[in-house]
C-alpha cells in the first residue's frame, strides 16, 4: 500500500451518534431479523486497531475507473440510460476534507438490472454496463464519477416492494473506525420514503443526507446531467492534550 | 437559544445489499475486464516477517444458517505490532504486510479462509499490550451497519489473559466467542450473529 498521502492527523475518533445509523434490528426489513445481533454491542475505547486504517495509493486505479459509462463497455459503443455525472466532498463531522480516500460504489443498470450471478430479475442486462467504479478522493476531498441512473427493482420483502434508484457507496477514511457503506437516492424520487431499507434509519434528516440534489451547474450541456452527494465521515477528536498543540 | 454546533453529521449507514460483491469484488461477482483483480486478495507478500498462518470459518445468522452472501474485510499489525497506515506513529510496519484484507465468504456453503501472519501485540492506550488479534468487519444483506468484532488466537493464553479489552469484558462467559480455535491446518473462527454463543460485536 503505497504512503502518498500522509494525514495530519492521529488521534481518536468521536463516538458514533446513534440516532443517525440505523439499528440492527428493523423487522420492516425482514432480512435483519435473523441478522441482528441480540446483545448490545460493547464500546471498548478507541485503540490503534481503531485509529489506524489502510490507504490505498493511485496504483491501483486504471483510467476509467470512475467512468462507469465506458468502463465496461465495448469499444465505440456505451450502455443505454439517463448519463448522469456524480460527485461530491468527503468530509469529516468537523468540516474538514478527507484527501486520499478510497470510494468504491456499485449499482444496477437504467434498467434495475444488477450483473451478478444471484441475480435473477427478468429486466435485461446492459451489454454495455458493468455496474462498479472507483475513485480516490483528491486533496480537496473531491470526488467524480460517471454513470447511467440506475433504474428501480423489485425484490422480495412484502409482496409488492420496490428499491429506489440507488448507487451504494463504500468509503474508506483513514482509519478502520471510519469505514462505511451507505446507499445514495436521487432528488424527488417518490419510492424513497416507502422503502424498508430507507426506513431503517429513525432520523428524518439523516434520510435527506442520503438524497442527492440534481445539479444543474455541473451539468455538461447536451451530454449528461448531474447529481452532488457529499459523504461525512466521523472525525478525529481534537488531540491538544494528548501530544501536540496543532489542529484544534 | 445557543448558537448552534458547527459540526456535520455522519453520513448514515445502509446495508451493503445482496450484490455488494458488484462492487468490493466484481471478479467475484463474475464483472471481469474492469479491475485486474479483487482488491484485498492478498494480506500478505512473499517475503514477509512473521509466522504464517490460515483462518478460516463461517458468518452464521440467528438460525444458525451460515451467510452466503457477507463480504468480510480484515485489519490486523504485522508480526512486529505495526499497522501499514500513514496513521501508524510508531514506525514503519513490514511493507510486505498490507495489514488489510477483503473476502467474499463462499456462494455455497458459506465458509471463507485467508492467508496471513500472525500479528504482533499492540499498546493500548493504557500502556498495556493487548494480545494479538486481526480486527473484523463483516457487512451482508440484512446488516444495516458493518459489524466488528475482534479475533483472538486460542494459544495466546497468556496474552489473552491480560489483553486490556478481553479483560474489560463484563461478562467473560462470553470471551471465548472472540477466540480462534487451533486446529491442524490453523484456526477456525465462526460469527455467530445472533443467539447462542452470539459472537460479541464492538461498538468503537
Amino acid at each position: 500500500m503505497s504512503k502518498l498521502f500522509s494525514p495530519t492527523e492521529t488521534g481518536a475518533f468521536v463516538a458514533r451518534n446513534p440516532g443517525i445509523h440505523p439499528p440492527s434490528y428493523t423487522p420492516g426489513y425482514k432480512t435483519s431479523v435473523a441478522r441482528s445481533p441480540k446483545h448490545a454491542k460493547l464500546s471498548l475505547g478507541m485503540t490503534l486497531s481503531e485509529m489506524t486504517g489502510p490507504v490505498f495509493g493511485h496504483d491501483i486505479l486504471g483510467d476509467l475507473d470512475n467512468d462507469m459509462i465506458l468502463n465496461f463497455a465495448a469499444p465505440g459503443e456505451s450502455p443505454i440510460g439517463q448519463r448522469i455525472i456524480v460527485h461530491g466532498r468527503l468530509l469529516d463531522e468537523r468540516g474538514r476534507p478527507v484527501p486520499g480516500a478510497l470510494i468504491e460504489v456499485w449499482q444496477a443498470n437504467a434498467g434495475g438490472r444488477y450483473r451478478h450471478k444471484k441475480e435473477s430479475y427478468l429486466a435485461p442486462l446492459d451489454p454495455n454496463f458493468g455496474g462498479c467504479g472507483r475513485v480516490i478522493t483528491d486533496d480537496d476531498g473531491y470526488y467524480c464519477f460517471r454513470t447511467i441512473k440506475p433504474g428501480p427493482y423489485p425484490w422480495p420483502n412484502g409482496p409488492n416492494e420496490w428499491r429506489p434508484a440507488h448507487i451504494h457507496f463504500s468509503v474508506f477514511g483513514h482509519g478502520f473506525a471510519q469505514r462505511l457503506i451507505t446507499q445514495m437516492y436521487f432528488e424527488g424520487d417518490p419510492l424513497i420514503p416507502l422503502c424498508p431499507i430507507v426506513r431503517t434509519i429513525p432520523d428524518e434528516e439523516a434520510i435527506k443526507r442520503l438524497i442527492a440534489p440534481l445539479d444543474m451547474n455541473h451539468t455538461i450541456p447536451m451530454d449528461a446531467r448531474a447529481y452532488k452527494f457529499d459523504i461525512v465521515l466521523r472525525g478525529r477528536r481534537s488531540t491538544l492534550f494528548e501530544n501536540r498543540l496543532e489542529g484544534n | 437559544m445557543v448558537q448552534p454546533l458547527d459540526t456535520l453529521k455522519e453520513t448514515s449507514s445502509q446495508t451493503a445489499g445482496p450484490y455488494v460483491h458488484i462492487g468490493l469484488t466484481p471478479n467475484f461477482a463474475g464483472i471481469s475486464g474492469i479491475y485486474d483483480e479483487d482488491l484485498g486478495t492478498r494480506i500478505i507478500e512473499d517475503g514477509v516477517r512473521g509466522e504464517r498462518i490460515t483462518v478460516a470459518g463461517k458468518v452464521i445468522d440467528g438460525t444458525g444458517t451460515p451467510l452466503k452472501d457477507a463480504v468480510i474485510e480484515i485489519w490486523q499489525a504485522d508480526a512486529d505490532g505495526l499497522y501499514n497506515s500513514p496513521s501508524e506513529t510508531r514506525g514503519e510496519a513490514d511493507p510486505k504486510c498490507r495489514g488489510w484484507g477483503r473476502f467474499p465468504v463462499d456462494g455455497a456453503d458459506g465458509s471463507f479462509s485467508f492467508e496471513t501472519v500472525k500479528p504482533g501485540r499492540v499498546a493500548h492506550p493504557s500502556g498495556r499490550d493487548q494480545a494479538p488479534h486481526l480486527t473484523f468487519w463483516i457487512v451482508a444483506r440484512g446488516i444495516n451497519i458493518g459489524l466488528q468484532t475482534r479475533m483472538y488466537f486460542a494459544d495466546e493464553e497468556e496474552a489473552n489473559s491480560e489483553d486490556p479489552i478481553l479483560t474489560k469484558i463484563e461478562h467473560q462467559s462470553r470471551v471465548p466467542t472472540l477466540i480462534a480455535c487451533k486446529e491442524a491446518d490453523g484456526y477456525r473462527f465462526d460469527i455467530r450473529i445472533q443467539g447462542h454463543n452470539e459472537t460479541i460485536f464492538f461498538d468503537i
